[in-house]
């Protein structure tokens, strides 16, 4: 295309965006071949690393590996303590972070007005949301195991990461008692219930797939978390099985760092095996999050 | 005997309601009560510029520059990298991308976003610092340029999901007035949809940023862990987060490493606070 075609009509827009590039046709398939080169650059090695893992770590997966104390200073044997460790923590931070979370997820949408105190609410969640990991971690060394003196502990672990996972556990269940038409609600108080008894039989029965899968997101991130424990609970080596909640755990994402970096020649097996166990395990939280959301949606009434 | 059950339910809920802000105020709280105490060896100006990071020595050095230096690099990289790339990835996503596709993408994103960030680090170890090791023919592959790809590539979820919901709050009816002036689908994108969403893409950017810089165990496994000041991205770096979290085990309680470690929390504290509200406000921005 050349000049000439171009000056006949200057007042036009359409026209004075064609004069700043020469081919519009050949400009936007320039961009969407960068748009789409973009986007393979950040999919096409997240399919690679699941893929790599897989390979690799699935040789090494046998009965004996996952139920099997470590042996040989983690250089043979299996990570059993390190997967309860984390069932015990990842179970621990939900019993915390849950009834905390959803109650003030219940305020957020029930009882909060448009207030400065509301803003205030929301940007305290955002925060919570961006505090660095590691400084959970710092934060339970003082708070929990230092002040409260209760040791490296799955006690401190697990209320560590409980703090941390609340805004999580707040946003999805904002979001879906938000979702719960208000018609609903005022139906409810208009046959006499009071407003915890709208909230209870009829606000959060519908808005619990919501507030499921904000839980198990929660899960998921407080499996695969390994800076917040890194002071307050994990051992780095540690055969027996714990005996109450003031004992320290092995946990998987430690283990994963501790044989990967710590310990030399640990066979490649085992790190990607264990590494393989961490990631099904997080993944496998995810999916079920991602089922029952569209198992729920299909149900919904409105 | 109802009521009462009921007043006493409705300040529970108001109680946990303000949990957010407490527990906030708690984090900072111990932070300072634990970290100012290394202000009686050092002043601040030394403390945040001072060259050196020798906490065992005696007596000790607790200068962080080299930790903010390494941080910032690391970050810097990241930003580069992950900027582009995430931005036009969340375009591709809300605008060009048929539907199916579309759906396969966010998934792909979410999961990239679920991966721990150890698992991550690992791979790292043994993909992409070999990489780099061969490519710059260096003696260790554990350099700022690891860390920074790596973290480029932690960054992205929250960069595209954030700009691809700025992007889809755009009002339908600007993209098709451009189109009806006679705009390419390009032109649309770039002239009017792009400009409309910059206060979303601004807060992504700035919240993708902030999760650099918070990251913890991938940086700490692939960048090298070497506390002094860095003249190229090729060389090992150590990052302020890093630097805790590898320190924090040995340091023994009471000491001046111990309370510096803690003043490094409390730098990165206000970072991530200044990050999150900048964000905020953006997002905010963005309502009006």
């Amino acid at each position: 295309m050349n000049d000439s075609t171009v000056t006949d009509c200057p007042a036009s827009p359409a026209l004075k965006l064609k004069k700043r590039s020469r081919d519009p046709v050949l400009t936007q398939r320039l961009a969407f071949a960068f748009l789409f080169v973009s986007t393979l650059l950040i999919i096409v090695p997240v399919g690679l690393i699941i893929v790599i893992i897989v390979q690799k770590g699935l040789p090494g997966i046998t009965w004996q590996f996952l139920s099997d104390i470590p042996r040989q200073g983690m250089r043979s044997g299996g990570i059993f303590p390190a997967i309860l460790g984390t069932i015990y923590l990842v179970s621990g931070a939900i019993v915390f972070a849950l009834p905390i979370g959803l109650l003030s997820a219940v305020y957020l949408s029930e009882y909060a007005r448009g207030n400065f105190l509301t803003r205030l609410i929301k940007l305290a969640i955002v925060n919570l949301a961006g505090v660095p990991s590691v400084v959970y971690g710092l934060f339970g060394l003082a708070l929990f195991v230092t002040f409260f003196k209760f040791g490296a502990s799955i006690l401190s672990g697990a209320l560590t990461l409980g703090i941390m996972i609340l805004p999580i556990i707040i946003t999805a269940s904002l979001e879906a008692l938000e979702s719960v038409p208000h018609s609903f609600r005022e139906a409810s108080r208009s046959l006499g219930a009071s407003r915890w008894q709208t909230i209870r039989y009829v606000v959060l029965p519908n808005a619990i797939s919501g507030i499921i899968t904000g839980t198990i997101l929660g899960l998921g991130r407080a499996a695969g978390e390994t800076a917040p424990i890194l002071f307050t609970v994990a051992a780095f080596y540690l055969p027996q099985l714990p005996g109450s909640i003031f004992d320290q755990v092995m946990a998987l994402p430690y283990h994963l760092y501790v044989i990967s970096t710590q310990v030399p020649n640990v066979d490649e097996k085992i790190r990607y095996g264990t590494a393989l166990v961490l990631l099904a395990m997080v993944l496998f939280m995810n999916l079920a999050a991602v089922v029952i959301r569209c198992r729920f949606r299909k149900k919904k009434k409105w | 005997m109802r009521k009462l059950k009921e007043f006493l339910i409705e300040k529970l809920i108001l109680f946990c309601g303000l949990a957010s802000i407490f527990f906030v105020v708690l984090i900072f709280l111990f932070l300072l009560k634990e970290g100012l105490a290394v202000f009686k060896t050092v002043t601040p100006p030394q403390f945040l510029f001072g060259k050196s990071w020798y906490p065992i020595s005696e007596p000790p050095h607790l200068g962080i520059l080299p930790l903010i230096l390494g941080s910032l690099m690391v970050t810097l990289g990241a930003a580069l990298i992950s900027i582009p790339i995430g931005v036009a990835c969340a375009v591709y996503i809300a605008e060009v991308a048929p539907l199916k596709i579309k759906e396969i993408l966010k998934s792909g994103i979410e999961l990239l976003a679920a991966i721990p960030s150890v698992v991550l680090g690992f791979i790292g170890m043994v993909t992409l610092v070999p990489w780099i090791k061969s490519i710059f023919h260096l003696p260790t592959g554990l350099t700022a340029l690891s860390g920074a790809v790596m973290l480029a590539f932690m960054a992205m979820p929250t960069i595209v999901s954030i700009a691809e919901d700025a992007l889809y709050s755009v009002p339908k009816t600007y993209k098709e007035g451009a189109l009806a002036l006679g705009a390419t689908h390009w032109q649309a994108i770039h002239r009017v949809i792009l400009p409309a969403a910059s206060s979303g893409i601004m807060a992504a950017v700035m919240l993708g940023i902030g999760r650099v810089i918070g990251e913890t165990m991938a940086v700490m496994m692939i960048t090298g862990n070497a506390a002094v000041i860095p003249h190229s991205i090729l060389q090992p770096v150590r990052t302020l987060t890093a630097t805790i979290a590898a320190e924090m085990g040995e340091a023994v309680v009471g000491s001046e490493h111990y309370f510096a470690l803690f003043a490094v929390g409390i730098v990165l504290f206000v970072i991530s606070f200044i990050v999150n509200v900048g964000a905020d406000l953006f997002l905010h921005k963005k309502e009006q």
